[in-house]
């Protein structure tokens, strides 16, 4: 059975709708069936990212009205068989996604893929505690600066507060993602290091990915990075962090683009 | 009870240190022209409102979550920082806005008598009362965001209390972690509380109402071990190790 996997963060714009592309297309790209689910309603955008906007015909919300049949509205990807999309509404009212509809597609997409992976909106309301509620893995995306860590903290404190999961007194499983690394400004002191991001929120580490242009090059082509230079330093990142999801277990490194160079070996376990 | 006013006549803003010694603002309606208000008593006055903690006082106006929470959010865009609130519907609180506290022993000398009394705070959210346990043991980090309020004795942590966090205790407040977030032991007017952690980082330490805030803080302190206690007025800090 499928698992469900939240990727959230608190704050907006630090990498969430990209990290669902590149994770979700990694992992189908390894063999897994995967989907990939957007909850920013009103916010169309993993449709762009994943250049899937001109097939949308039926979204979310269309699947929890009963207006569309699921497999109406899930979008396969041209390039990869293993990949479908299931798209936010851009025209509906935010407060159209309810509880039981997200409960129900949720139920069923769980039967059809290995991987559902949800792409929250940003912010701790109701839009992002819906896209964590049946969640049985965060993935908490972090850039290494104070005010997205620290509202990283709250959203972990949310999880373990607000899922299903923890109120049953079970656990959802959370994997730190630490987006935007950018090692000259690191080496400058002008970010957080990752160790002092580890301490603070104590939250196992899934994988670095560096600031690269190439993350903005892929989406302006509508693909994911891991697709369109699987090469790249953040393609790699991805990569290694799809396989730590799977329980593999790989050496921690921040991948650069210069090809064949790695960045700084960490002497640390994954999650 | 430590009672200062600083309103001026002819002004709606009422601002009142409370036994915590927080500064306390009463929102009126209509909001717009009241945060305007604020907004220029914030430039004559700036010391009065940056930096120590404010709590709102919620009994004149009827807000829900999401509007508590832009009211929050525009005061912190204007450097004031707010702790709690007071006398806000149990329902409009949670996450995303701050935690409801209260004064712990009453509101009697607030200033403008002429108004009509506030109604009685809203219960704050408290555990369980456990007959016969005085202390709470929380065995996870709290993150920021989260509140624990423990009016019946001591808080022990296992773990760090994170930036924004708040712990509200009757007793003592021991936290086996780094302490970043702002903790208030003694709230009942217990003067003989204290405060203990491993890494002392903290927003706010506070004993029966009486505060230090980082900045007030002694930086040679920082990063290490510390106990705070209450020396009359004053909150003390010395370093364990
Ligand atoms: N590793 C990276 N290197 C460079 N740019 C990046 C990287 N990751 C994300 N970005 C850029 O940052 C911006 C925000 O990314 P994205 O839309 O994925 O964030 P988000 O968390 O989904 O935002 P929102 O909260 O608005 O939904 C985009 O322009 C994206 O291309
Ligand atoms: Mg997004």
């Amino acid at each position: 059975m499928a698992k469900v996997v939240v990727v959230t963060s608190g704050k907006g714009g630090v990498g969430k709708t990209t990290s669902t592309a590149a994770l979700g297309a990694a992992l189908a790209q390894i063999g897994q069936n995967v989907v990939i689910v957007d909850f920013d309603v009103g916010l169309r955008n993993l449709d762009l990212v994943m250049g899937a906007e001109r097939r949308v015909v039926y979204d979310f919300i269309n699947v929890t009205q009963g207006i569309a049949k699921l497999p109406q509205a899930l979008i396969r990807d041209k390039r990869l068989d293993r990949l479908a999309l299931l798209a936010a509404s851009q025209t509906r009212d935010k407060d159209a996604l309810t509880e039981e509809g997200v409960q129900r597609v949720i139920g069923s997409l769980r039967q059809m893929f290995d991987w559902v992976i949800c792409d929250s909106p940003a912010g701790i309301e109701r839009g992002a505690t819906l896209a964590m509620r049946y969640a049985d893995t965060a993935i908490i995306v972090t850039n290494p600066e104070v005010s997205s860590v620290r509202d990283s903290d709250r959203i972990i404190g949310i999880l373990d507060a607000k899922t299903l999961k923890a109120e049953r007194g079970e656990r959802v499983d959370k994997h730190l993602l630490i987006t935007r690394y950018d090692q000259a400004r690191a080496a400058r002191g002008e970010m957080l290091n990752i160790d002092d991001v580890l301490e603070i929120l104590s939250t196992p580490l899934l994988g670095i990915v560096p600031d690269s242009e190439e993350v903005l090059r892929a989406s302006n082509l509508g693909s994911p990075v891991t697709l369109n230079n699987p090469n790249s330093g953040p393609a790699r990142a991805y990569f290694d962090a799809a396989r730590r999801l799977m329980g593999e277990d790989i050496e921690m490194t921040i991948p650069t683009d210069k090809q064949g160079l790695f960045g700084k070996l960490f002497g640390r376990r994954a999650a | 009870m430590a009672v200062t006013s600083a309103a001026q006549a002819g002004q709606s803003t009422r601002f009142v240190c409370r036994s915590y010694m927080a500064m306390v603002l009463t929102p009126k309606p209509p909001i717009v022209e009241w945060v305007a208000e604020i907004e220029q008593k914030i430039k004559s006055a700036a010391h009065l409102f940056i930096g120590p903690p404010v709590v709102l006082d919620l009994a004149a106006v009827k807000l829900s979550q999401s509007a508590i929470a832009h009211l929050v959010a525009q005061l912190e865009e204007r450097g004031v920082r707010v702790m709690g609130l007071e006398n806000a519907d149990a329902a409009s609180t949670g996450t995303g806005v701050p935690p409801l506290v209260r004064s712990s022993r009453g509101i009697g000398a607030s200033v403008d008598l002429a108004q009509s009394p506030s109604p009685s705070p809203a219960p704050a959210p408290a555990p369980e009362p456990r007959r016969g346990v005085a202390t709470l043991l929380v065995d996870k980090p709290v993150r920021s965001g989260q509140t624990i309020f423990f009016p019946d004795g001591d808080v022990t942590v296992l773990g760090s209390v994170g930036s924004g966090a708040e712990l509200i205790a009757g007793g003592s407040i021991h936290v086996y972690g780094t302490l970043r977030g702002r903790v208030m032991a003694g709230s009942n007017g217990n003067t003989r509380a204290r405060i203990f952690c491993s890494k002392a980082e903290a927003e706010l330490l506070a004993i029966d109402g009486h505060y230090l805030t980082a900045d007030m803080m002694d930086k040679g302190l920082r990063d290490r071990a510390v106990q705070a206690w209450l020396d009359g007025n004053a909150v003390r800090v010395a370093a364990l190790d």
